[in-house]
């Protein structure tokens, strides 16, 4: 401890002295009280710039688990983050000055002199598959909400008797048991969240009414309200029938 | 340290009373290379030091919701790294080559070769760092520090020795301390 060798360069000084500490006539005032103020103060902290590059999770369906990470490492290191492209990119917006001392011709020459051009390539190709690593998770997660849908049945019970079934509803992050009960307020009849035989789970309305659900999801997409059954898009829901089978009765 | 660690593992939030805070300050002053102005700075007299309890006898001391301090059984204090970043010198500094930074990122502890290779640096002899102390940990080419550590060999004994583990990481940037802002 208190060694001086070698260390990290000081503080930014905080030893500008107020060039004002002078009186009305000019005559400068106290001078060992000056120096007694200064050292009370104590050392200022450095700045410390904090990376905000971001890697986000492009999903367009409105869900608010939206993810974004933000880097948030001292830029000197985003290298060994998991958001380099995104990283540079702000740090270009907002730092050029910043991104040339990192990123320039010349930083990257001096920095891979630093290791054997091995270990330089295996440096690069670790960074480059784990940014693609993020980027296939956030398209993945992407591409699972794209393609999932939201089957919006009608089935004849009996003669002219119809129940509607909305099942599907997990994949865009809805609450079943709230949307149930939306379902039962407009319509006043009975809604059920029941298993259904894959494994997951559906809603259960009596009554025909799958073109009113389909646009109880439009409505809750465009109002700006609250709503249990905001986050499926119109592209995404499916409306079927199923028939009552030949000779069931 | 703080690899898989939440909010959720703190398991209670108290002041201390102030006669306990007035030795936790002495001992912040004995064990950290600052003076008792710059600290006032880092955590003013008038708030209160507040331990935050965690899982595994660590211990975080927050200053209005911001961790500044953590201890791990009755250990030394260590500088949260957001904290060492500000003030790169409240411990001494010990230097990894560029070569092991991604594992100190991964939360690796660091082999005695980190530090003797090219790129690595430890003090000189008469300016040697004992066992079991705290350090600032800095990588080859970089400017800030990116962890903090506790040496398992002195400073010397890493020289000679020069395998295994030299040195304990207890924070690191990106682990789950770094992220956590407020407790
Ligand atoms: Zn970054």
């Amino acid at each position: 401890m208190g060694k001086k060798k070698n260390v990290q360069p000081p503080p930014p000084s905080t030893s500008t002295l107020p060039d004002s500490i002078a009186d009305g006539e000019g005559n400068v005032v106290g001078e060992g009280a000056v120096v007694e103020e200064v050292k009370k103060e104590g050392v200022k902290p450095l700045e410390v710039l904090y990376c905000q590059g971001e890697l986000r999770y492009p999903i367009d369906v409105g869900c608010d688990d939206d993810l974004v990470i933000v880097c948030s490492f001292p830029p000197e290191f985003c290298e060994f983050g998991s958001s380099l492209t995104r990283c540079k990119a702000w740090l270009h917006e907002e730092h050029p000055d910043l991104f040339d001392k990192y990123y320039s011709e010349d930083a990257l020459v001096e920095k891979t002199a630093l290791l054997s051009t091995e270990a330089a390539t295996k440096l690069e190709k670790d960074t480059a598959k784990k940014e693609a690593k993020a980027e296939a998770k956030a398209r993945a997660e992407e591409e699972r909400k794209k393609e999932a849908k939201v089957i919006v049945k009608r089935i004849e019970r009996n003669k002219r008797k119809y129940v509607t079934s909305i099942s599907g509803l997990e994949a865009f992050g809805i609450d079943l048991k709230k949307a149930a009960k939306l379902f039962a307020q407009k319509f006043a009849t009975g809604a059920s969240v029941t298993k259904t035989v894959t494994g997951g789970e559906e809603i259960v309305v009596q009554g025909d009414v799958s073109d009113e659900i389909v646009d109880m999801f439009e409505e809750a997409n465009e109002s700006s309200k609250e709503s249990a059954l905001k986050g499926v898009p119109e592209d995404n829901i499916e409306v079927v029938e199923e028939k009552k089978k030949k000779g069931g009765d | 340290m703080f690899k898989k660690f939440s909010a959720a593992d703190a398991s209670g939030q108290s002041i201390l009373k102030s006669s306990v805070q007035r030795s936790i300050r002495a001992t912040l002053l004995s064990q950290m290379n600052w003076d008792a102005e710059t600290l006032e700075l880092v955590w003013p007299k008038k708030e209160a030091l507040v331990l935050v309890k965690c899982r595994d006898h660590i211990s975080i001391y927050t200053v209005q919701g911001e961790p500044l301090f953590f201890q791990h059984f009755d250990g030394p204090f260590f500088p949260t790294l957001r904290l060492l970043q500000k003030y790169p010198s409240l411990l001494p500094k010990v230097q990894v080559d560029r070569g092991a930074i991604r594992f100190l990122l991964a939360g690796a502890h660091m082999m005695c070769p980190g530090f003797t290779s090219k790129g690595g640096w430890l003090p000189d002899a008469d300016a040697a760092i004992p066992k079991e102390k705290a350090v600032a940990i800095f990588a080859e080419g970089k400017d800030h520090p990116c962890g903090v550590g506790l040496t398992k060999l002195s400073s010397e004994e890493i020289k000679s020795v020069n395998k295994g583990v030299g040195v304990e990481i207890v924070t690191y940037l990106g682990d789950d301390l770094w992220s956590l802002k407020k407790l």
